[in-house]
C-alpha cells in the first residue's frame, strides 16, 4: 500500500514537472528558455529572460500552487464532509476571497498598493471562516457547517453581484469580471510571493489531518472514541481550506471544478482513502490546471480564453457525467 | 478494568435524558442497557464512551476520573461500536481493520509487524480474515458488523461500548454477533450493549440495566430485570415469561397495555 502510493506521487510529480516545463515553452514570443534561464541566472536583462521571468514563469508556478491547492482543499473537504460533491467553493470560501478582492478592485485600491487584490482577498476568506464558525457553532455537526457556509456563499454572491451592478465605470466593470472568471496570465513573481507562503501554511494544515480523515470514515464518533478531538480537527481543517483558498482564489479569481474533480477521479486510484486522497490531490489538481492553462493558450492566444471558464466548461459536463454514473452505487 | 459512572444526569434543552444514573461495569462483565425508546440508552452509552460530557454526575475507570485520562490512551481501552455502523468510503476490508491501530500510531510512524499481527488476530476473532480482500460496501450487513468489530477488536480495548449493533441482523448473525461480545468477556473484557431484543440480551447477558425515562428503573441478573412486573411498568407490555433451565429466560410479549 505505502509502496503504490509513493510510486503514484512520484509519477504525477515527474508529470507535473513536465508540464511545467512545457508550459514555460508556451507564449506569442519564440524564446530560447534554456538561453533565457542562463541570461535571468546571469542577471542578464535580455528580452527572453524578461518574458521567462516576467510572464511565463510566475504563471505556470502558479499553475502549480493554485491547481495544487484546488484539488487538496477539495479533498480535504470531501473528506471532512463525507460527500463526494463537496468542494471548496461550496462553503463559500471561493466567493468570499472573490468578494474581497472585487471590492479592492471596486475601489480602486490596487492601483494604491499593489498587493491590495490578494490581500483583500485572504481578509475575505479568514471572514468567511470566522462567520461559518459563528453562525454553525463551534462544537456544531458538519451539516449545520454546511448549510453556514452554503448561506454566507449565498450573500457573497449577492455582494458581488451588487459590486458588479454599480460599478463606477465599464472599465472597472469588466475588470472585475474578467478577474472573476479565473485567470492566471498578467500575474507577477510577486504575485507568487505573496499568496504561496498562505497556501503553503493551509497545505500543511491539511495534510497534517489525513489520519482524522481516515478516521472519519467511520463516522464522527468512532473517530472521536479513536482518540481524535473532533471540533479541533474540523477546525484545522477548515482554517487550512481558508488560507489555501482564500490566497489562491485572491491571485487567480474563481477557478471552479477543479477542488471537485480532482479528488473525484483520483478516489480509486487511493483505495478511496481519504488520507491518501490527499497528497495525490495536491498533484492532481497541479496537472490539472496546468494542462487547463496550456490548453487556454494554444486554443485561442489571440482573445484568450479564462482558465475559470476553460475548467468549467470541461469539469461542468464531466462531473454531471459522474454522478450519472455513480449515483446508484454506494460512493 | 471497572468503569463507573455516578449520579451521571444530563438535561437537554430543559428535558431531563438522564437523571442521577449509576452504573457499574466490572472486569467480565457482559451489561446489557435495556429500555424503551427514548429512555436514554444511547446518551448513556455516549457518556460512558467519553463522546458526551454528563451535566452532573461523574465516570470514572479504574478509580481515575475520565476527563484525567489523556485522549490516546483512553482510545487504547475503550472501545465504540456506532449505531447503524457506518462506513463512508469503499474501503479495503483489511484496510479498515486497520484504523483500529491509530491510537497506537505515532504522528508519523507507520504500521508496525506487530500492529499487523493485531489486525489479524482482531480479524480472526471477528471471523472476517476471509473478507480480508473485500470492498466493504460489497459486503452483507452481518459481515459489515462483523467487519468493525474486528475494527474495534483491533484496538484491543478492554471495555466494549456498543449501540444496538445486533438491530438490523437476521437471527444467525444476532447470534454471531453477540457471541462474539461474550467470548470478549470471557478473555476478560467487558462489554455495554444497548439492545432491544430482550431474548438476545437474557441468552447473553450476565447483567441488565433497565433504564426508563432517564433512570435507572431495575438491574441486576436477567431473572431479576426481565419480570412481568418490570415489562408492565416500564415497556408497557403484558409478556409470557419461559423460564428454561437450559437456554434461560424467554420473553413473549403477548399485549400493550392500553394507557
Amino acid at each position: 500500500m505505502i509502496i503504490r502510493q509513493v510510486y503514484l506521487l512520484s509519477l504525477m510529480a515527474l508529470a507535473t514537472a513536465a508540464l511545467f516545463f512545457m508550459a514555460l515553452h508556451i507564449g506569442p514570443a519564440d524564446i530560447n528558455i534554456t538561453q533565457a534561464f542562463s541570461d535571468s541566472l546571469n542577471s542578464t536583462h535580455t528580452l527572453p529572460a524578461m518574458i521567462l521571468s516576467e510572464i511565463r514563469l510566475p504563471r505556470a508556478l502558479l499553475a502549480i500552487v493554485v491547481g495544487a491547492t484546488l484539488g487538496l482543499a477539495g479533498a480535504a473537504m470531501q473528506g471532512l464532509l463525507r460527500n463526494p460533491l463537496a468542494g471548496p467553493g461550496l462553503v463559500g470560501v471561493s466567493n468570499c476571497a472573490a468578494l474581497g478582492s472585487v471590492i479592492a478592485l471596486y475601489f480602486g485600491w490596487g492601483a494604491v498598493v499593489w498587493f491590495a487584490v490578494p490581500a483583500a482577498g485572504m481578509v475575505g476568506a479568514a471572514i468567511s471562516v470566522v462567520l461559518i464558525f459563528m453562525i454553525g457553532g463551534y462544537k456544531s455537526n458538519v451539516m449545520t457547517l454546511l448549510l453556514a457556509g452554503v448561506a454566507v456563499n449565498a450573500v457573497a454572491s449577492s455582494l458581488i453581484s451588487l459590486a458588479l451592478n454599480f460599478a463606477p465605470n465599464p472599465y472597472a466593470m469588466s475588470e472585475m469580471v474578467y478577474w472573476l472568471l479565473g485567470s492566471l496570465a498578467n500575474r507577477s513573481l510577486a504575485d507568487v510571493q505573496l499568496a504561496t507562503p498562505f497556501m503553503v501554511l493551509g497545505w500543511l494544515l491539511i495534510l497534517s489531518s489525513g489520519r482524522f480523515l481516515n478516521a472519519l470514515s467511520l463516522g464522527e464518533e468512532t473517530a472521536q472514541s479513536l482518540g481524535f478531538h473532533l471540533a479541533k480537527q474540523r477546525t484545522i481543517i477548515v482554517i487550512g481550506v481558508a488560507l489555501s483558498v482564500g490566497a489562491a482564489v485572491s491571485v487567480s479569481g474563481n477557478i471552479g471544478f477543479v477542488g471537485l474533480l480532482v479528488p473525484h477521479i483520483l478516489r480509486p486510484l487511493v483505495g478511496y482513502e481519504p488520507g491518501r486522497l490527499l497528497a495525490a490531490s495536491a498533484f492532481g489538481g497541479a496537472l490539472m490546471v496546468l494542462i487547463a492553462d496550456i490548453a487556454v493558450q494554444t486554443i485561442s492566444p489571440d482573445q484568450e480564453l479564462k482558465l475559470g471558464v476553460v475548467t468549467a466548461l470541461v469539469g461542468g459536463p464531466f462531473f454531471l457525467y459522474l454522478i450519472i454514473k455513480t449515483r446508484n452505487t454506494l460512493i | 478494568m471497572k468503569l463507573q459512572g455516578k449520579n451521571l444526569s444530563l438535561r437537554l434543552n430543559s428535558s431531563a435524558i438522564l437523571n442521577d444514573v449509576d452504573i457499574t461495569v466490572d472486569a467480565g462483565d457482559f451489561v446489557g442497557l435495556i429500555g424503551p425508546n427514548g429512555a436514554g440508552k444511547t446518551s448513556l452509552l455516549r457518556i460512558l464512551a467519553n463522546l458526551q460530557q454528563a451535566d452532573s454526575g461523574t465516570i470514572e475507570l479504574n478509580g481515575h476520573h475520565l476527563k484525567s485520562i489523556h485522549r490516546k490512551t483512553l482510545a487504547q481501552t475503550l472501545g465504540y461500536l456506532e449505531q447503524g455502523a457506518p462506513a463512508h468510503w469503499p474501503l479495503l476490508v483489511r484496510r479498515l481493520v486497520e484504523l483500529g491501530r491509530l491510537p497506537y500510531l505515532s504522528p508519523w510512524g507507520q504500521l508496525t509487524g506487530s500492529d499487523k499481527a493485531i489486525v489479524d488476530n482482531a480479524m480472526n476473532q471477528a471471523e472476517v480474515q476471509h473478507l480480508s480482500e473485500r470492498i466493504i460496501s460489497t459486503l452483507s450487513g452481518g459481515e459489515r458488523l462483523r467487519v468493525l468489530i474486528a475494527r474495534m477488536f483491533a484496538t484491543e480495548p478492554n471495555i466494549v461500548l456498543a449501540d444496538e449493533p445486533i438491530a438490523a441482523l437476521d437471527p444467525y448473525h444476532q447470534l454471531h454477533t453477540m457471541e462474539l461480545f461474550r467470548e470478549h468477556c470471557d478473555r476478560g473484557g467487558s462489554a455495554v450493549v444497548v439492545m432491544h431484543d430482550l431474548n438476545m440480551a437474557a441468552r447473553f447477558c450476565d447483567r441488565l440495566v433497565l433504564l426508563n425515562q432517564g433512570v435507572v428503573a431495575c438491574e441486576g441478573n436477567v431473572e431479576s430485570v426481565l419480570t412481568e412486573g418490570n415489562l408492565a411498568g416500564v415497556y408497557g407490555i403484558h409478556a409470557q415469561l419461559d423460564h428454561q433451565t437450559t437456554k434461560g429466560l424467554t420473553v413473549i410479549p403477548t399485549a400493550r397495555i392500553p394507557h
